[in-house]
């Protein structure tokens, strides 16, 4: 990859939290770099997957403490930069669907205003200039019927429909990043490669770098370019998607032992065994 | 609404003619169920009770012959459902008896009162409306901190500060004391009566006639009664506010608006605080309601003529139609508040449409 290509770099990172029950180490020193590519990171659920993209965003919310040797995004320094400027990347350059639409759009504010918003945060639009750019994104969203949508209440759209709303207030502002942290995972089987492939669609031909963050093993393996699989805040293995079936790490390959297969079926589906030396082990390098 | 791309498209949702009407006809039934209920209750419980309204009027020195008159011209002969309906009759046609202690008809006696509970409930409330709304944010914004402890005292003194002993003091202290502010009553004496009541709303009234001197002399009246009611209702709301508000930022749609680079202002007030509003609809419907039934307690020490101590003062004199009269007053006030609020919030939270 070449270093003009690295929009954001990673280099020890580390979050942990603040509870009346001691520190919490969330993510745990790891390091990766993302160019305009679609990077996958699996593991399994508390691995820390999430807090690593709010991290990057500066979102880890109170009571976290983030620290790196190096949090850069387009020679900014993400670490250090105070609030206005994250402000002017988040959404603007880098920006993130969450899980379920369900609970990630206001309820009391309409599908078409909460879009607006995000554009009209970060250029001088006016308001029907706005307007029309959701319009056309919703569009581009695969939404047939852009002016109904604009002024639906989330509660009047499905989670399918939810979750391409939310593709497209995420995408108005032409990020150069998308962190996407498990965008399908509420959505019904169908409805999930439709979303999929419209998602797949808008970063590929805008040339972004796409953060997939997901559970699902084979879906990574199908849809990203590249995988970091993590483990108790950790990274334990970095692959070609490609190669992820022949992963040398003995919890990707538990992981992916544990899936079940229609070729081979099992009768009883592997258990994940856990060595405690998986968690302490240092954290794999980037290729 | 799904077509065959599997899109559930929000469409308005808006009530269909009959649905509306049907609506329509609910909220008609519901007030004339409340309004039966509410009066049926008043005035079976002030028929039980053991006053002689007969005795009350002519005194226990009229004769027999006396007697028996008043006996039958208040229809105390008639099983008590008939006394009921020539009530419920009168009362339709605007007519609440008369009242024993004044020697008025209820009618004009409350709309003699009732402003007066009107004015110092509606400045409390906008006091705990405007200050307590903007203190539970900040408490909730600043969880922990500083603020949130100085919102969290206010609060507690709020509750736990006994009214008439605040009252006392603060008549000792900014009246006779300090000077600063107007004594008991709404007015100097040497004002009563100088303005019209066109509306009872004594502020009001002068406004409209120009009457600046005894505008300024009423406000110097109300500001210790409506602070110190206000300050409850500054105390619950702001505590509710709080509560409501740490609830909202703990929400993934605040999340969102983040990730889009909102600013925090906006993301508390124009996000967060919608939600939160929808919820203080009722809160605030609630201490309003209460405050119109007139806090006996404030208007005792502030000698404030309001309908909480017309009906006060009617129980201990046996003057059964004030009571039965201010009461359904009260009564009404809070079923017209209630429904007032359920509009607003259909109003804010399109979820309710
Ligand atoms: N606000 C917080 N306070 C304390 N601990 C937290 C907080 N947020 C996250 N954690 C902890 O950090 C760890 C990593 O959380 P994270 O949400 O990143 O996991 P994840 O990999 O995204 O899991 P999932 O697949 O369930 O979403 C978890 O053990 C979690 O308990
Ligand atoms: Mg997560």
């Amino acid at each position: 990859m070449a270093s003009s290509d690295r929009l954001l770099q990673v280099h020890n990172l580390s979050v942990s939290f603040d509870t009346p029950r001691g520190e919490v180490n969330a993510v745990r020193g790891i390091s990766f770099d993302l160019g305009r590519e679609k990077l996958g990171i699996v593991g399994e659920s508390g691995s820390g997957k999430s807090q690593t993209g709010r991290a990057i965003l500066g979102l880890t919310g109170p009571g976290s403490r983030v620290t790196a040797d190096r949090l850069e995004f387009d020679g900014i320094n993400l670490l250090n930069a105070d609030q206005a400027t994250l402000r002017r990347v988040r959404g603007a350059r880098i920006s993130m669907i969450m899980q379920d639409p369900k609970f990630s759009l206001n309820p009391v504010m309409s599908v078409g205003r909460q879009i607006e918003e995000a554009y009209l945060v970060h250029t001088r639009a006016n308001r029907r200039e706005a307007r029309e750019r959701t319009l056309s994104m919703l569009a581009s969203v695969q939404i047939r019927n852009p002016e109904r949508v604009y002024d639906a209440y989330p509660h009047e759209v499905s989670g399918g429909m939810g979750q391409r709303v939310m593709i497209a207030m995420m995408m108005i502002p032409e990020p150069d990043i998308i962190i996407a942290d498990e965008p399908t995972s509420a959505l019904d089987v169908t409805v999930q490669l439709q979303v999929l492939a419209i998602l797949d669609d808008m970063v590929s031909r805008r040339g972004m770098g796409l953060m997939f963050i997901s559970h699902d093993l084979n879906l990574v393996a199908s849809f990203c370019d590249r995988v970091l699989v993590m483990y108790a805040g950790r990274v334990v293995e970095v692959c070609e998607a490609s190669q992820l079936h022949h992963a040398q790490h003995p919890y990707t390959r538990g992981l992916i032992g544990c899936l079940p297969s229609v070729s081979h079926p099992h009768e009883v589906l592997a258990v994940l065994d856990r060595d405690p030396e998986w968690a302490t082990a240092p954290s794999a390098a980037d290729p | 609404m799904t077509d065959h791309n599997g899109q559930t498209a929000g469409t308005g949702r808006a009530p269909s003619p009959p649905n509306r009407l049907r609506a329509l006809v609910g909220v008609f039934f519901t007030i004339v169920l409340t309004f039966v209920g509410l009066t049926a209750v008043t005035f079976v419980i002030s028929r039980v009770m053991p006053v002689d309204p007969v005795l009350a009027i002519v005194g226990d020195r009229a004769s027999q012959e006396v007697y028996d008159q008043v006996y039958l011209r208040l229809g105390l002969d008639q099983p008590i459902w008939v006394q009921y309906l020539r009530y419920i009759n009168s009362l339709l046609h605007g007519d609440l008896g008369t009242s024993i202690m004044t020697g008025q008809t209820v009618m004009s006696d409350i709309a003699r009162f009732f402003p007066a509970t009107l004015e110092l409930a509606t400045v409390a409330t906008l006091l705990g409306v405007f200050v307590g709304i903007p203190m539970g944010v900040v408490a909730a914004v600043n969880q922990g901190r500083w603020p949130d402890h100085v919102v969290r005292v206010v609060g507690l003194i709020g509750y736990s500060v006994p009214v008439f002993w605040l009252g006392l003091v603060a008549l000792l202290v900014f009246y006779a004391k300090l000077g600063w502010t107007g004594g008991p009553g709404r007015v100097e004496v040497y004002f009563d009566g100088i303005v019209e009541p066109y509306t009872g709303v004594l502020l009001l009234d002068a406004a409209l006639a120009g009457e600046w001197e005894v505008f300024r002399n009423a406000v110097s009246h109300l500001i210790l009664p409506a602070t110190l009611l206000g300050t409850f209702s500054l105390a619950y709301v702001a505590r509710m506010t709080r509560s409501f508000m740490l609830d909202q930022l703990g929400q993934e749609y605040i999340l969102t608006a983040r990730v889009k680079g909102v600013s925090e202002f906006r993301v508390i007030w124009g996000h967060a605080f919608r939600n939160v509003l929808v919820q203080l609809i009722t809160i605030i419907g609630l201490t309003y309601a209460s405050l119109l039934e007139g806090s006996v307690l404030t208007e005792t020490v502030f000698a404030w003529p309001g309908i909480g101590s017309y009906i006060t003062r009617g129980l201990f004199n046996n003057d059964m139609n004030a009571v039965l009269g201010g009461t359904i007053v009260v009564g009404a006030c809070f079923v017209g508040i209630n429904m007032l609020s359920d509009v607003l919030y259909r109003l804010v939270d399109p979820r309710a449409r």
